[in-house]
């Protein structure tokens, strides 16, 4: 399933569901406070460069830069209709 | 589910805490960060505030008072901002512990002003939920309201009012005027939350409330409202666009940067010269005006002498907290934070250490204290233990001597200065050794998991001119009753130290040879001698421990002059450059790269971590690493043949 650390910039995802790694299943309470709830919509931003990590991430009205590692745990579907153009 | 494990954030026992405004309801301010709420606080409290740390932790506690216009007197604190009343950081845990009644030696609060931001209800307003079903009075203040206004969206306030069952008022904190119907509201008697508006069970009663149960119920709330819109910021969204811009943006950042660096160093020199100036002429007042004896020499040398070191520093920290608290308002900083985050995670550290680090160039105390800035406590914690590894300007004057003395002018493969490059090698010598720090501790406290960024993006405010200008009076409040207590305090010990015993009649050298400083100089050449300093040097880095470059000053003292401040140096660099060897040079410059002895920095550590337990680790890490360092440069200086 795609990834919201895989999915193109500026393209409008939905959130499907939020899979925290082994390691930190703190995560998935973490990023469900931030508006990371699955139903909400997300769209990537941008990538800091070099490296593309970490990202810049638009969920409802709100921003946050995630790692690529956070971005993972979130679990999208694209919303074409509404593809906002760079 | 709970982030903070130490027995410290959530004691019972009763303890004996300072309540700073004593009597009067308590009112607590809650809400996401982000969402005005200190600006609001500031509106209602104004200078009227207090700030300290919660007991047993070191998180900044922020008491106000406010009187109503019906002449109640109420106290008001500002609790840390939190996405939930599910804590993953210390400050996180004091805001739960504080709303439920058991933070130690804290009042429950009487009524909770939540303050929500107009502009992103859907994620503030979950928060309310959770804090209506704690049984405790609350309000809601609907702040941005002026934001949400020109982006469309307009809030029925008694409609949402009655959907969450608790009073609802619209705040513009920005505006002075702006929070007239929350001083209203809070004159009248505080009622609890009515059960029956929304479907909140207690949190005793029934499975525990999940974040999409919460979210779902602000959903509805939203949709009956007709504010089930996102609205787009697209200015946020524009300035992003360059300020995020990997190479546009990079090059404003350096830019800020630069200018922050040029500010700390440049604007303050003028402030840093009339305090010195100033100091000298108190001290010569009162020189003139006692008989010579102790008691003038503890006022001169101790007191003013303490005080005016403490003061000196003051501009330097009013025009860096400047900087970061209009980067901090505007929303820049954590911006900053994102493109800096992984340059510094190469060695376990976030962007939010950058610029504390950075301003360590300057001072290492404003440096220290600007860490507050650093959400995580580990990585905070780590920032400021290799915060004195950045060359401070304080060390310039010892390896200007030193480097003038024993380094020779000449041309380095035509371009470079000698002299320079060694200046040059010793700013990398500390960078160098404090990622090497960074790098360790990283290997040892993270297990080589990825440590969360999870940072939000604000949007772009201009920042007000009243909330800098609280921000810089609680800093520079701050800075001289805690810290300057202590640097003063100090200061007056090492004058005792250089001063007694005085020399015995008749005595040749130099008062501070027969004083307790000299004998501890003496007894200290042993530990030092492998490292190549003899007992001068040993000496002159006793009250060296008050600041960095008094030791030039004193090693004038040891060598019996009677010049003062620069002149001290022209004297003694042909004398020095004639009775120390090369290599015993390199190792004192060497020493200078890691300084373990200001006593300022240890006392600014002791105020930021709340005890004496990291200074003490600060102090011995960086005592260890100069004397190895020393040691390797020495030996292998004098097997190169300049012992």
């Amino acid at each position: 399933m795609l990834t919201l650390d895989r999915s193109d910039d500026f393209q409008l995802c939905r959130i499907e569901y939020i899979r925290a790694p082994e390691h930190a299943p703190e995560w998935r309470d973490w990023l469900q406070e931030l508006g990371f709830i699955p139903g909400e919509k997300v769209m990537l931003m941008a990538r800091a460069q070099p490296g593309g990590d970490p990202l810049v991430v638009r969920v409802g009205s709100s921003t946050f830069a995630l790692r690529c590692a956070e971005a993972a745990c979130i679990e999208v579907t694209r919303l074409d209709e509404a593809t906002v153009a760079a | 589910m709970n982030a903070c494990h130490d027995s410290t954030c959530r004691g019972h026992a009763p303890s004996a805490v300072v309540h700073v405004h004593r009597g009067g309801p308590l009112v607590a301010l809650v809400g996401n960060p982000n969402c005005g709420k200190t600006a609001l606080f500031n509106v209602l409290t104004g200078s009227r505030q207090k700030v300290a740390n919660y007991a047993g932790v070191t998180v900044e506690r922020k008491e106000g008072r406010y009187l109503t216009a019906a002449g109640k007197t109420l106290r008001v604190l500002d609790l840390p901002g939190t996405y939930s009343l599910n804590p993953r950081s210390p400050d996180e845990q004091v805001t739960v512990d504080v709303l439920m009644g058991r933070a130690r030696g804290e009042k429950r609060p009487d009524r909770v002003i939540c303050v929500v931001d107009a502009t992103n209800l859907r994620r503030n307003l979950r928060l309310v939920l959770a804090v209506k079903r704690l049984g405790v009075p609350c309000v809601v203040a609907l702040n941005m309201t002026d934001l949400a206004a020109r982006r469309g969206i307009h809030v029925d306030v008694d409609k949402l009012s009655r959907e969450l069952g608790v009073p609802v008022v619209k705040t513009v904190a920005v505006r002075k005027d702006g929070a007239a119907a929350l001083r209203a509201l809070l004159d009248a008697p505080a009622e609890t939350p009515h059960a029956d508006a929304v479907h909140t069970p207690a949190p005793e009663s029934g499975p525990p409330v999940t974040v999409e149960a919460d979210h779902d119920t602000v959903h509805r709330i939203l949709v009956s409202l007709g504010l089930d819109v996102h609205a787009p910021h697209t200015l946020s969204d524009r300035i992003d666009r360059v300020v995020l811009h990997p190479v546009i943006g990079m090059a404003l950042l350096m830019m800020v940067l630069f200018l922050m660096f040029q500010a700390v160093f440049a604007w303050a020199a003028a402030p840093m010269g009339w305090i010195e100036s100033a100091t000298t002429l108190v001290a010569d007042a009162v020189t003139a005006a006692l008989p010579h004896g102790w008691v003038r020499s503890l006022i001169v040398d101790g007191v003013i002498a303490g005080a005016g070191g403490v003061l000196v520093f003051l501009p330097q920290i009013l025009i860096l907290f400047f900087f970061i608290l209009v980067l901090e308002e505007s929303g820049y900083l954590p911006r900053a934070a994102f493109m800096l985050d992984r340059l510094m995670g190469s060695v376990g550290l976030s962007g939010r250490s950058f610029i504390p680090l950075l301003s360590c160039f300057a001072c290492a105390i404003p440096g220290i204290m600007a860490a507050r800035t650093i959400a995580s406590p580990r990585d905070r914690l780590v920032t400021i233990m290799i915060a004195p590894l950045m060359t401070c300007s304080a060390r310039l004057p010892v390896y200007a001597l030193l480097i003038g003395a024993f380094i020779p002018r000449r041309d380095v493969a035509g371009v470079f200065e000698l002299q320079g490059l060694v200046l040059f090698a010793l700013y990398i010598a500390g960078v160098a050794s404090a990622m090497g720090i960074a790098w360790l501790a990283k290997r040892f406290t993270t297990r080589g998991l990825p440590r969360p960024l999870m940072m939000e993006l604000p949007t772009y405010h201009w920042p007000t001119l009243r909330n800098v200008a609280i921000g810089l009076w609680q800093r520079a409040s701050i800075f001289l009753r805690r810290v300057g207590g202590i640097i003063l305090g100090l200061t007056i010990v090492m004058w005792f130290l250089a001063s007694f015993p005085a020399p015995p009649a008749g005595a040749t050298g130099p008062a501070i040879e027969y004083s307790l400083a000299g004998t501890l100089g003496r007894s200290l050449a042993t530990i030092f001698e492998p490292i190549g300093f003899n007992w001068e040097i040993s000496i002159a880095l006793v009250p060296g421990m008050a600041a960095r470059e008094v030791a030039v000053s004193a090693l004038g003292t040891v060598y019996a002059l009677s010049a003062s401040g620069d002149d001290t140096a022209r004297a003694l660099t042909p004398l020095i450059a004639h009775s120390w060897s090369l290599a015993t040079a390199l190792s004192l410059l060497t020493w200078f790269v890691f300084a373990p002895q200001c006593l300022s920095t240890l006392a600014t550590v002791k105020r930021e971590t709340g005890g004496w337990k990291m200074p003490l680790v600060m102090a011995g890490y960086l005592f260890g690493l100069a004397w190895l360092a020393c040691f390797i440069v020495y030996r292998l200086a004098v097997a190169a043949g300049w012992g």
